[in-house]
């Protein structure tokens, strides 16, 4: 066997490394945290201890209830909305790629429009979107959509537009339909490029449905306990960095779940090799 | 079929012309020439004298401006339909999530042949290109020679009477070039294919084939042909011979010479 295919046998022993080194990382930024707000003298209000984050999990809301259970329940709602969103924005994403690649007339026609949809401030548009489609949901997962679509269109597009000359030249040589170079060239050769969108649309959809939350009348999600942690900051400001916490978690964990499942569909060479690629 | 008994690939006149008005390019005029069945016609010419859009226009990849062109008695886009072309890129073209046994099997696969027969063909083929041990292999695993042996088993697992190959070994070094040479008339041997063989390697050329026509580049045209008269099958020794180094001579001079002295030696290449 040679040197590169052993390179493969090694790589299971990577997560191991990989937990070291994150776990390494929270380390430090705990250190950093604790002691800068000790040598500057930073208050609570501004900049908690690690601890009381913390503590506001184990905290009991007016209710009685575990203070962690209401975020998980809040952080399920949103991990729903944006999971649909995401699922949404993709596939919408996607169909614009495919059709932009197939008809330059399209493509010239509606990709400004497309541009142009990212420039909007979203937090202009969701409240409209909740009045239109209302306080369910359904009104989350579209704008959770609507931010998730447009990384996907870009890079499949260029996905679609980097498929090597000759092999498309292969492909027309061996008299293949549309259907068949579609489906045996370009689209896999856009794969790498799709997984890509999609790590960035993994963040970008939790993003959205929280921003979907932030309009009066939402009555449950992470975008609900933000608002409601805003407003009682000065009381409690450890409850705020808390929610930041649950939400970025959300994130990261669909930025994890993405590459998890690029790692398996994408494997035919190891990870991390895209810069060192033989020509 | 039409057109058995005549060459197989008939080229009259055939001209490309790139571009309009003042960014115009010349790229071939007035280029014919005949192959017969089974022959093994190399063309060589300078980079950008036009050779490889001559073999495009054989394989229905690029339209000429003028001329025509008959592939076994049809038109090329006939002879494409007909799955009559096996083609050779100078990069190997792999596709890079598929495994090495997997791009052999493609060609099977897009048209439509049994699911039974992929397989048992594809591995045939490999064992012919001295790969069977790779087939599980993905393409960045093999060297660049070895890149090149799957795009050549790939190019023939479905029996094509049409080889085309355009510079295939031009990225490889002079050893590895020299080895696939051979291995490429073993392969050739067994097979029925004629082969249009595109190169800018003078002794590659004669080591080949049984004709050599050397190209003048802008706007490209068939300056000279060389006949390759030495014994088949050819060896390692063959490139040591004296009548090689007379080829390779021949060929040398069509290339350096301008188009008139060119056209005046022309009589002498073909009598030897």
């Amino acid at each position: 066997m040679d040197a590169a295919a052993e390179r493969i046998t090694t790589a299971p022993r990577r997560p191991v490394r990989r937990g070291v080194l994150s776990l390494s990382v929270i380390a430090a930024i705990v250190v950093i945290w604790e002691g800068a707000k000790a040598i500057f003298s930073i208050p609570t209000f501004m900049l908690p201890h690690v601890h009381e984050i913390f503590g506001e999990f184990v905290r009991r809301g007016g209710r009685g209830e575990l203070y962690a259970g209401i975020m998980a329940h809040n952080a399920a709602y949103t991990a729903w909305e944006a999971i649909i969103g995401f699922v949404l924005g993709g596939v919408a994403g996607l169909v614009l790629a495919v059709s932009f690649a197939y008809s330059r007339l399209l493509e010239r026609g509606l990709l400004p429009y497309v541009i142009a949809s990212q420039t909007v401030p979203i937090l202009a548009i969701a409240p409209m979107i909740v009045i239109w489609l209302g306080t369910s949901w359904v009104s989350k997962a579209v704008i959770a959509a609507y931010l998730t679509f447009f990384p996907v269109t870009i890079n499949m597009l260029r996905g679609f537009k980097s498929v090597d000359h000759d092999a498309l030249a292969l492909m027309r040589s061996l008299a293949a339909t549309a259907r068949q170079a579609f489906f045996k060239l370009q689209f896999p050769a856009a794969l790498p490029y799709l997984f890509t969108a999609l790590r960035i649309s993994a963040t970008a959809s939790v993003i959205g449905a929280i921003i979907g939350e932030l309009p009066v009348g939402s009555r449950y999600g992470m975008g609900v306990v933000i608002i409601n942690a805003a407003q009682y900051y000065n009381w409690r400001p450890a409850n705020l960095w808390a929610a930041i916490l649950v939400s970025a978690s959300i994130g990261i964990g669909f930025y994890h779940a993405v590459a998890a499942v690029e790692r398996r569909v994408v494997r035919w060479r190891p990870v991390g090799t895209e810069d060192r690629w033989p020509g | 079929m039409a057109g058995l008994n005549g060459p197989i690939i008939d080229v009259q006149g055939v001209g490309k012309v790139f571009g309009r008005g003042a960014g115009v390019t010349h790229a071939l005029e007035g280029v014919s020439l005949a192959i017969q069945p089974r022959e093994f016609v190399a063309i060589i010419g300078p980079s950008g004298c036009g050779k490889s859009t001559l073999l495009r226009i054989v394989g229905d990849l690029v339209e000429p401006s003028g001329g025509a062109v008959r592939v076994k008695g049809k038109t090329p886009h006939q002879a494409r339909l007909d799955r009559d072309y096996g083609i050779v890129f100078q990069t190997p073209v792999l596709y890079e999530w598929r495994t090495v046994l997997r791009n052999v099997e493609l060609p099977l696969e897009v048209m439509g042949r049994p699911r039974s027969e992929w397989q048992g063909r594809a591995q045939g083929m490999l064992q012919l290109v001295g790969l069977g041990a790779f087939q599980h292999h993905y393409p960045w695993q093999l060297s660049g020679g070895m890149q090149q042996r799957v795009a050549i088993a790939r190019a023939l697992v479905f029996n094509p009477s049409i080889l085309l190959m355009d510079e295939p070994f031009g990225a490889l070094d002079e050893l590895t070039r020299e080895r696939l040479n051979l291995e490429l008339l073993t392969i050739w041997s067994q097979t029925s294919a004629t082969v249009l063989f595109i190169t800018h390697s003078i002794s590659e050329a004669v080591f080949l084939s049984s004709r050599v026509m050397v190209m003048s580049p802008r706007p490209g045209r068939i300056e000279r042909t060389v006949t390759i008269d030495l014994p088949r099958p050819r060896t390692a020794q063959t490139r040591a011979t004296a009548r090689f180094f007379e080829l390779v001579t021949l060929v040398r001079e069509g290339l350096r010479e301008d188009p008139a002295v060119a056209a005046g030696r022309d009589a002498v290449a073909e009598d030897a």
